[in-house]
């Protein structure tokens, strides 16, 4: 079957926006072919700088036929219906018509057969429109046809369309079509510099091949591959080892067509700028690599470019040139962390009383002010010395005002760790300044020495609390102050490090002493965050794979919003489920729920609840007796464990209703003729389930 | 390049003669070889050869050669590169031909930059003034990893579609002759291609005002007279745009560039203020808010003329 070839030659695409769009590609036109009955054996998709490109393998050389049957009129029909139908169906006479019987009558049925379209028609009527349609994040007109309206829209001027059509072994034909006055072709474009005359391409084989001669290497993964190895050896062969940047990698890939890696190097004094800064500087301005000491770690004064030239001096020119700019951007850089030492971090701290941090949150200075007050709280409750977070919490932002941090706002918290350093600031006090920052991702890190974790928890409960204070809650997709990874990262703080704290009553206190009492509905708020805090939790644990579903079974027993310890909750939902995955807890979970629907049942049909004690003296079966003494015993016993905060303790109580309650199912028949009786058992149906409930809600748990 | 030239003619020679280079080419391309606007501005894109004569429908194929002046960028004469005064060379082309970036990369070639040994990269760069209330997509040029020059299809300006678009093409001329002649300094650019007693460099042309200027500019500027100047530029601004509409119906202007000439120099006399730190972050923005309006009612005014309006 014949295959498609589609490139769209332009100027230079945005290096960030080529995999989408190579993928948008592949999709639109595929998803196109298959709504037309053009079911497709593969596709792939590539981009370079210069040109996006799509091969589809295997698509049928025509259109399957459409057959269809309309149902006419009834035979002996008036003519004007008669007619009607004929014209519909394209029949010349009533003869070609079949007559079909049904209940109703006979009818006339016409047969209308729409024949396929070859399906280098459907692409010549397909691709233009998906040109003109692309999903480009950004694009724009020119040249002289931007003079008038409807002018083509693409990601930078578009120079030249390939599109060709036909099976391996024939000479394929060009699909023809134009979009805004190119037509499409067989002619494209080898390397901008190295091999820029027009190349003539039949299929996707020759094309991919024949851009490689011009020096263009399509794939991008080929690219990158190219890239990575060549630079991991020119780095070892100098005894350094290259410090991998997969962000990086994908940008630079989609910078050149033809990869030439090079070294270069810069002054060993730059060196004394902190690594993170000189990474920072070479990578976000150069896009360079950088390369370290295997033996020491410590970054080496080399950096790798990669070039979009074979240059005619081996590259001896182009190492130059870069070597100048980036020995101007450290220069620059070093700088800036020299001047940055001059100045202590705390006589920075006044700025900030005119940085407005939220319009109703009022000033950065505030901000600091109270995170500082809520760390001095948060400090003995997490064994950490309350005058040094107090200080941590107090210099913890001023980097923000540095001018390494304004360069590159990624070192943020780094530098403020370095500066704190430099000043004689105590060890934990600078390490907090980084660590307030963490957790920031599902990979990062977790602070872990007091000081960070108090100023991490008071610096993320502010934020949320305040926010809270003024409604101004994520909604859908739109949390524009990551409050969602600050409630998790409060999460993860808390759980890692075992911290048994109400986050209510902490939340409570900061509200009131911090946002005053301007704030209407102080419970309600609350009520709110914590419910958004056991919504992230329940996030948490599924990204985990662990039981979700049994967070809002403990809770009825003991929630944030009632002011419990997460970490007692958690603890209570890793009883559960190891009691569940037990064959005990198994069985027991259905016996419960089995109670449960008997007796919702039962409650619906009778239209009454089946509250309250049953009546021993009602019980005239043993595995009754049995039953009603188990629960009285479990239920003490449970309770009494839950108490204690005992969980497995309490989990292997309820362990022991498992027996009863199976006997129960097995002997006693709940509606018996008595109706006293009846009620009696339903009663002690009900008991089953609150006896569970001083665990878990068992309704709650998913099968 | 011309192989013809003197040495001391040659662009990798000579600042002057770098910029006679560049001038030279565009010449052939059949741009017109304007000379230096007589107002302060910041960017070569302010010229109303640029601002203005991207509106509108008629082809308009100019280059030329504009001081620009960042106050803030001053460093009292002692960054090798940063400056408050130095020069943009500007090349507007509309309709943008199919050809552009070959032209460019030509451009680059006659000043000494060949591209079988550097180079040369179009890295993305969206373009936006909030000032002139205008925006369009392209590069930053990169020649060796540095930033070398600005290219961009102009989409908006003055809040105004183009239409037909124009390429907007910007050198550093002082950034691009010291890697020519590979200094590090921008002053110690060879200036007018001469050695010994005849040599002239950036610093002897320049170095003073760099000191001056930046005096000026961060502690001695009149910040009373400037903010009346502000306001009496705007408001002359207005006057002559309300003045200028024929017989008062909105069809035909007749001030369009004396109405720009207010609005570039109210553009000026705000970065004067902002580098005199006079200006909060909140006022910062509202000030550039003045300004966009003032170019988007140039913008309007300058589509009713004759060099603006239709064919």
């Amino acid at each position: 079957m014949p295959d498609l070839l589609l490139e769209l030659f332009s100027e230079e695409i945005p290096a960030r926006m080529q995999a989408k769009a190579a993928d948008d590609l592949r999709r639109m036109v595929t998803d196109k072919l298959v709504a037309e009955g053009l079911v497709y054996e593969g596709a792939k998709a590539f981009a370079t700088p210069r040109r996006l490109a799509l091969t589809v393998h295997g698509i049928p050389a025509r259109q399957p036929d459409l057959k269809t049957e309309r149902r006419g009129p009834k035979v002996g029909a008036p003519d004007a219906a008669v007619q009607g139908f004929l014209k519909a169906t394209g029949l010349k006479s009533l003869e070609e018509a079949k007559i079909q019987r049904d209940p109703k009558g006979d009818f006339y049925i016409g047969l209308i057969e729409k024949p396929g379209r070859d399906a280098i028609d459907v692409l010549a009527e397909i691709l233009p429109v998906i040109i003109r349609t692309f999903p480009w994040p950004k694009s724009m007109r020119w040249g002289a046809r931007s003079g008038k309206p409807g002018s083509l829209n693409w990601v930078r001027p578009l120079h030249a369309i390939t599109a060709t059509f036909g099976l391996e072994t024939e000479q394929p034909d060009v699909v023809k079509f134009e979009v805004d006055g190119i037509e499409a072709g067989q002619t494209t474009y080898g390397h901008r510099f190295l091999a820029p005359a027009p190349i003539q391409v039949r299929r996707f084989e020759d094309y991919e091949a024949k851009l490689l001669a011009a020096k263009v290497v399509l794939d991008p993964e080929r690219r990158k591959d190219a890239i990575l190895s060549d630079a991991k050896q020119l780095a070892f062969a100098q005894g350094f080892e290259l410090v991998e940047d997969q962000n990086l990698l994908d940008e630079v890939a989609g910078l050149v067509e033809w990869p030439i890696v090079l070294m270069g190097s810069f002054e060993p004094e730059f060196l004394k700028t902190p690594d993170e800064v000189i990474r920072a500087t070479i990578r976000n301005n150069q896009k360079c690599f950088v390369v370290r000491d295997p033996r020491t770690g410590k970054l080496a004064n080399k950096f790798i470019l990669v070039a979009n030239i074979e240059a005619t001096d081996g590259g001896a020119t182009i190492i130059a040139g870069n070597e100048r700019v980036i020995r101007a951007r450290l220069s620059d850089a070093k700088f800036f962390y020299e001047t940055d030492l001059k100045t202590k971090l705390e006589d920075r701290l006044a700025k900030f009383e005119q940085i407005v941090f939220h319009e109703k949150l009022g000033t950065q200075a505030e901000r600091i002010k109270r995170i500082e007050r809520l760390a001095a709280e948060i400090a003995p409750l997490v064994g950490a010395d309350v005058g040094k977070a107090t200080r941590a919490a107090h210099l913890a932002k001023a980097d923000l005002l540095t001018e390494v941090v304004g360069e590159f706002p990624e070192v943020q918290g780094l530098m403020g760790k370095y500066y704190a350093l430099a000043q004689g600031e105590d060890a934990s006090v600078a390490a907090a300044c980084e660590e307030h920052y963490k957790p920031q991702g599902p990979a990062d890190r977790v602070p872990t020495d007091p000081v960070s974790v108090a100023v991490a928890l008071a610096d993320k409960i502010d934020t949320l609390v305040g926010f809270w204070a003024i409604d101004e809650k994520p909604t859908g997709s739109k949390d524009p102050y990551a409050l969602r990874r600050a409630a998790l990262g409060v999460i993860r703080v808390v759980l890692d490090n075992q911290i048994k704290i109400s986050l209510r009553e902490v939340a409570r206190e900061h509200l009131e002493r911090s946002y005053g009492k301007q704030y209407l509905e102080v419970a309600e708020k609350l009520d709110d965050l914590m419910v958004f805090f056991e919504d992230r939790l329940k996030v948490q644990l599924r990204d985990q794979r662990a039981r979700y579903d049994l967070v809002d079974a403990v809770l009825n027993s003991g929630s944030l919003v009632q002011g419990h310890p997460l970490v007692v909750i958690v603890r209570r939902v890793e009883a559960l489920g190891k009691f569940l995955d037990s064959d005990d807890g198994k069985n027991l979970l259905a016996g419960t729920k089995r109670a449960s629907n008997i007796l919702s049942i039962e409650e619906k049909k009778d239209k009454r609840l089946y509250h309250g004690a049953p009546n021993a003296a009602l019980y005239n079966l043993d595995e009754e007796k049995a039953l009603a003494e188990a629960i009285d015993e479990v239920q003490v016993e449970a309770s009494a464990a839950v108490a204690k905060e005992d969980f497995a303790a309490a989990m292997s109580a309820m362990a022991k209703l498992r027996p009863p309650v199976d006997a129960f199912f097995d002997k006693v028949r709940v509606n018996d003729d008595d109706p006293k009786v009846r009620e009696n058992r339903l009663k002690l149906l009900n008991e089953i389930r609150s006896a569970t409930r001083a665990v878990a809600d068992f309704s709650k748990i998913q099968d | 390049m011309d192989a013809s030239l003197p040495a001391h003619m040659r662009p990798e020679r000579s600042f002057q003669g770098f910029i006679l280079a560049l001038q030279r080419f565009w010449a052939e391309q059949g741009c017109v070889i304007l000379q230096p606007y007589d107002m302060e501005m910041g960017a070569g894109t302010f010229h109303p050869a640029t601002t203005l004569r991207a509106l509108g429908p008629k082809p308009w194929n100019a280059a030329y050669v504009q001081p620009s002046r960042r106050p803030k960028d001053g460093r009292y004469g002692e960054n090798p590169n940063r400056m408050q005064h130095y020069y943009q060379f500007q090349v507007i082309m509309k309709p943008s031909p199919p050809n552009l970036q070959e032209l460019y990369l030509k451009s680059l070639a006659a000043i000494g930059i060949d591209s079988a040994v550097h180079d040369i990269r179009f890295v993305e760069d969206d373009w936006e003034s909030p000032t002139l209330g205008a925006w369009g997509l392209g590069w930053e040029c990169w020649c060796d990893g540095m930033e070398v020059s600005q290219f961009t299809y102009f989409q908006q300006v003055a809040g105004f579609e183009c239409a037909p678009v124009a390429g907007e093409l910007t050198y550093g001329l002082e950034r691009l002759a010291m890697y020519v002649q590979g200094v590090d300094r921008v002053y110690d650019l060879n200036f007018n291609g001469r050695e010994g007693e005849a040599k002239v460099t950036y610093g002897d042309v320049f170095l003073q005002a760099e000191q001056e200027y930046s005096r000026h500019n961060f502690e001695h500027a009149d910040t009373a007279m400037l903010f009346e100047q502000f306001k009496m530029a705007e408001a002359a601004c207005r006057k002559y745009l309300d003045a200028g509409w024929r017989e008062g119906n909105r069809k035909e202007h007749l001030m369009a560039l004396p109405a720009y000439d207010q609005c570039i120099k109210a553009s000026h006399v705000f970065n004067l203020l902002d580098a005199r730190g006079v200006i909060s972050v909140t006022e910062r923005q509202s000030y550039i808010l003045r300004v966009r309006e003032l170019a988007k009612a140039c913008g309007e005014a300058w589509i009713h003329t004759e060099a603006g309006g239709a064919a």
